[in-house]
């Protein structure tokens, strides 16, 4: 049985209705990949799984998300919070927002396992000193007494990963972690996040835009587009074989090492509005293979040679 | 439009320039300065894409404003087709921007939120002392607003009422208003999505063809850089590390290296296992007197610490700083 297993969930904001039939499942000891561009939903899916969606005013009005064979969809919060930091923990984009600035960073990373192991202060700060060690941070005395505001944007980013590790948990759910970050350090981190979760045979739900990270560091994707599954699929198909236009036309964005020049093309068209979704496939506008069923019908998320994906015409 | 320049292959020639900054200096504070560009000399090509390329704190978008004289340098000049940019008076450089524009970063706060897209785009002509009649104006804009790909529609439009890739489109509709031959593009696609990044791409190399342009183009996006350009610069702590005369060429610096090795493909099949640099990029206010990357570099010996290296020539226009470059 899946670890996480999101089923079909829709929610809505107001009047508005962003997310319409998400659906993914992820097992113990697996990194997925959740992509898409800005208002596909990549952000709301991770706040739905965090049960954080009521704080924005938003509600999941159908669906289910089932973690480790309970239902989160009605859980009450006073449970959701035994949950969230000790078995769910979130790593977010922006790790100067993350940290408390008037904290000092070890009280931080030494709280959660306090709270949620229910350490001693001494064995707290001890398991502290070694996750920073871990996460290859050089004198991790010296940091543990320092001030958020006294690291770097990659020293910050790995102490929040640090503290997201801290409880022991099942799943982490990391959106866009290094998305503020140069690319060396993105790279760097992005490996000792990896490597980490591997060693501990933790689950990763990787919320990026970045096809070249998902590349790196995933086995299964999920790629989203306008509030809906485009496609899922395991790493390799994805990239060899994608089964959706969308999929195909995203991964053709990306310049590759001797790549003809003129031959970079983007996709036509804009990401629809949310206000104005397009009738049938939201991608419809821009797809270059459209036909009058996907103006009219919305595809459904079909089993197709291998992998799922919601294209009416999409071949195997 | 081109027939305006005068000949030679180089419409931009950059020396020695430096600029430095300042902070501190209060009553408890003592004053500190830092090199933000740091004795950088380059040449752009006419009709060529020169990529300039690094991380945050490299000095990329201060060179790119120091070349346009939208910054005053503290040493070192800028040659503009044959003329010192820093002895132009301000009426001259005013005459001069005309064939020398930018297009920003952030599409967002480059225009006039209270100006309908018509409106930006005649601003320029406005600048310049040419009133258009109406006619005149509208012709002008439909031909601009054509030229990048949007709808005439639009020109009533206003800014908010714009995606972010339309709003580029109008940015670089208004750089190119009054027919420049120089464009510096800073960041142009980094707030946008991929897929409107490659359309902006794919729109930048038609209009160079078709109008001629050069351009200094800014990233920190190597696999861009390396796609767009016919050079690519490597900056480091405001220094220039390495030029790299074409995309296919194999970077010799340890840091450009690492920039490359730190890209990741899109394709599974070609993971990597990143080379973890020691130690941080150091504080820009730090005096260093031999090479910049140094206290992060496999390779470094004495020599790297004590001297700074000298950009030097490998042949082909293949320049590197670099005491013990990699194979």
């Amino acid at each position: 049985m899946a670890l996480l297993s999101v089923q079909s969930i829709s929610v809505s904001i107001g009047k508005l209705n962003p997310l319409d039939g998400i659906t993914f499942t992820i097992d113990k000891g697996e990194i997925l990949g959740l992509v898409g561009e800005s208002g596909s939903g990549k952000s709301l899916t991770a706040m739905c799984v965090m049960g954080l969606l009521p704080r924005i005013g938003g509600a999941i009005t159908k669906g289910s998300i089932v973690f480790d064979g309970c239902e989160l969809i009605g859980l009450p919060e006073i449970e959701f919070r035994r949950l969230r930091g000790k078995r769910i923990a979130l790593i977010s984009q922006n790790p100067m927002t993350s940290l408390d600035p008037i904290i000092l960073i070890g009280a931080q990373i030494d709280q959660v396992s306090k709270l949620h192991l229910g350490l001693s202060a001494e064995a707290a700060k001890a398991r502290s000193l070694d996750l920073i060690a871990q996460l290859r941070i050089p004198e991790p005395a010296a940091i543990h007494r320092a001030y958020p505001h006294q690291l770097s944007g990659g020293m910050k980013q790995r102490i929040v990963i640090a503290m997201a590790l801290a409880a022991d948990p099942d799943l982490i759910v990391a959106d866009e972690p290094t998305t503020a970050l140069d690319v060396t350090i993105q790279a760097q981190i992005i490996q000792i996040m990896v490597e980490l979760v591997r060693d501990r045979g933790l689950a990763l739900m990787l919320i990026t835009h970045d096809m070249g990270v998902v590349a790196q560091a995933c086995d299964r994707v999920v790629v989203l587009y306008s509030g809906r599954v485009a496609e899922m699929n395991a790493i390799g198909e994805i990239f060899a074989e994608p089964k959706h236009p969308y999929t195909r036309e995203l991964i053709r964005c990306i310049p590759r090492l001797g790549q003809e020049p003129g031959s970079l093309k983007g996709i036509p068209g804009t990401v629809p509005s949310i206000i104005d979704y397009p009738d049938g496939c939201r991608f419809n506008p821009r797809c270059g293979d459209a036909r009058e069923l996907c103006r009219a019908q919305v595809p459904a998320l079909e089993r197709k040679s291998s992998g799922l994906a919601a294209c009416h015409f999409s071949e195997v | 439009m081109n027939a305006l320049d005068a000949s030679g292959d180089n419409l931009v020639q950059i020396t020695d320039l430096t600029r430095e900054f300042s902070s501190g200096g209060g009553f408890l504070k003592p004053r500190r300065t830092m090199r933000a560009v740091n004795n950088v000399s380059l040449d752009v090509p006419r009709g060529k894409v020169t990529g300039v390329v690094g991380e945050s704190g490299c000095g990329k978008s201060t060179l790119a404003r120091l070349v346009l004289r939208l910054l005053e340098a503290t040493k070192g000049t800028v040659t503009f087709d044959g003329k010192d940019l820093s002895t132009q008076s301000q009426a001259e450089m005013r005459r001069l921007r005309r064939r020398m524009q930018m297009v920003f970063q952030d599409p967002y706060s480059a225009i006039d939120p209270r100006y309908t897209i018509r409106r930006a785009l005649l601003e320029p002509f406005q600048v310049q002392g040419e009133a258009k009649s109406a006619s005149e104006a509208k012709a002008t804009v439909d031909e601009l607003i054509s030229m990048v790909g949007l709808s005439p529609r639009m020109m009533a439009s206003f800014p908010h009422q714009l995606s972010g890739g339309q709003k580029q489109r109008v940015g670089i509709a208004r750089a190119l208003a009054l027919r420049p031959s120089f464009l510096v593009l800073d960041e142009p696609t980094a707030s946008l999505d991929v897929s409107i990044q490659a359309q902006i791409i794919d729109l930048l190399e038609s209009l160079k063809e078709e109008l001629g342009l050069t351009y200094l183009f800014i990233s920190h996006d190597l696999s861009l850089v390396r796609y767009f350009c016919d050079r690519v610069v490597v900056m480091y702590l405001g220094r220039l590390v390495e030029i790299l005369p074409g995309a296919g060429a194999r970077p010799r610096h340890h840091y450009a290296h690492a920039l490359l090795d730190s890209n990741f493909e899109p394709d599974p099949t070609r993971r990597k296992v990143v080379t973890m640099l020691g130690g941080e990029i150091p504080s820009p206010f730090a005096k260093i007197p031999g090479c910049a990357f140094a206290a992060r570099c496999p390779a470094a010996n004495d020599l790297c610490m004590r001297e700074r290296p000298p950009l030097t020539d490998l042949g082909n226009g293949h320049m590197i700083a670099c005491h013990n470059p990699m194979d």
